[in-house]
């Protein structure tokens, strides 16, 4: 038998992510415009999710158009050409086709066709799971640069009159350029899911439901109380796995970036991890809402933008949501 | 050893105060979470939570809606203990 020589992919040993890029809903919706066909107030909604405003997109607005403006800011903020970009991974609920992909349109409207580009469907944890991907990717030495977008337009997917998590819901688009590097960037992803709560967040029914007449339009609905126990006492456990898996304490960190579900499991999460008050924790829900795969990216680049955080410091964000699944990783700021 | 109605009671109330800040004293057996007290469904789960670590017992998200008033609490923690 002679030797086989096969050529494998040569690894490189770190990476890291190299920017980020954001855009939200064009319109900004207050509480009193939602609260009527919910029997609720301003105050009511405040009290119970943080939101003062939440960002939508207008009629005129699609997924595909936040999407390319989050993915030149990122693009132009690493530096590198559009075609250097390996592969681009896309963290969507809301693309409103079931095939072909958002990935493969907006590699096309950004030029780094021909890049491999393929969604995925994590929900709320959909960006760290991209994160963790292209981690890998970039690793391996199967791309060097690679593309990650979260975002949604969630707005399409809405019952006005749902008091379980339609009045949190805004639309935006996250982008991140991850990348070689010569340091370590990114740390181990703590990732999961827990399909015994399946039907915790889902949407309302299915598209074969839709087309028998059986039901109506599908909207996103969710268990708030059991995604509101998971998500604070669940990921708190998974969080101290990430810092664990990091290698560092939680007063190491510049930034907690969790999923902006709610301002109330935000709060309690803090509460659960102990963390210092030099800790900046991310709060962009208060005037975005919450805009599912796009919310830590958005959230980061917020931090960053305001100024509470430099680049260089390390965050741990963590994505939880509809599967159930979460992913939740060290990463050093951008 | 498994606690008294009234000191489970108490141990309830004070996890109460601690969630929202009501005067544990005000937290009666015949008061409803919701209605008397205002806890709203993220208050209460918080303090299903801590109440789970507090008495030791495992109170099932589906059984979260049938508690009612305190005294369904109450009750629902006590058998618990077993």
């Amino acid at each position: 038998m002679s030797n086989i020589n096969l050529n494998q992919y040569e690894t490189t040993k770190f990476s890291k992510i190299y920017s980020l890029g954001a855009a939200r809903g064009d319109l900004v919706v207050t509480n009193d415009e939602i609260a009527g066909p919910i029997d609720s107030s301003d105050e009511w909604i405040r009290q119970r999710t943080g939101i003062i405003t939440r960002r939508r997109a207008g009629k005129d607005q699609s997924l595909m158009d936040m999407s390319v403006t989050a993915a030149k800011e990122a693009i132009a903020g690493a530096g590198i050409d559009p075609k250097e970009i390996g592969a681009v991974i896309f963290s969507t609920i809301s693309h409103p086709y079931q095939t072909p992909s958002a990935a493969t349109m907006l590699a096309e409207l950004i030029g780094a066709s021909p890049a491999p580009a393929f969604d995925i469907s994590a929900a709320c944890a959909g960006y760290c799971y991209g994160i963790a991907q292209a981690d890998a990717m970039v690793r391996s030495g199967m791309a060097k640069y690679v593309l990650v977008v979260g975002a949604e337009k969630l707005s399409d997917f809405i019952d006005p009159t749902d008091r379980s998590i339609s009045f949190l819901l805004g639309d935006a688009a996250g982008a991140a350029i991850v990348g070689v590097s010569d340091t370590p960037g990114i740390a181990p992803t703590v990732w999961g899911s827990d399909g015994s709560h399946w039907s915790a967040v889902s949407m309302t029914n299915s598209l074969l439901e839709l087309r028998d007449g059986t039901a109506a339009w599908p909207t996103v609905r969710q268990d708030g109380q059991t995604v509101f126990r998971w998500a604070v006492w669940e990921m708190a456990k998974v969080a101290h796995q990430a810092l664990d898996a990091a290698g560092i304490k939680a007063e190491d960190l510049s930034a907690l970036v969790t999923h902006q579900a709610n301002i109330r499991i935000i709060d309690e999460m803090v509460k659960q991890l102990k963390l210092p008050e030099s800790v900046a924790v991310a709060r962009d829900i208060v005037n975005t809402g919450n805009t599912s795969a796009a919310s830590v990216p958005l959230a980061m680049h917020q931090l960053l933008k305001e100024g509470s955080v430099k680049s260089g410091g390390l965050a741990l964000q963590i994505g939880f949501g509809a599967g159930l699944a979460f992913a939740a990783q060290v990463v050093v700021l951008p | 050893m498994a606690l008294s109605q009234n000191e489970v009671l108490a141990g309830l109330a004070e996890l109460v105060n601690a969630e929202t800040g009501i005067d544990a004293a005000t937290v009666e057996m015949s008061k409803s979470f919701q209605n008397d007290l205002d806890i709203d469904s993220i208050s209460m789960m918080t303090i299903v939570v801590n109440a789970e670590e507090k008495f030791g017992v495992k109170i099932p998200d589906e059984e979260v809606g049938n508690l009612i008033t305190v005294a369904d609490a109450v009750n629902f923690i006590t058998n618990a203990q077993g």
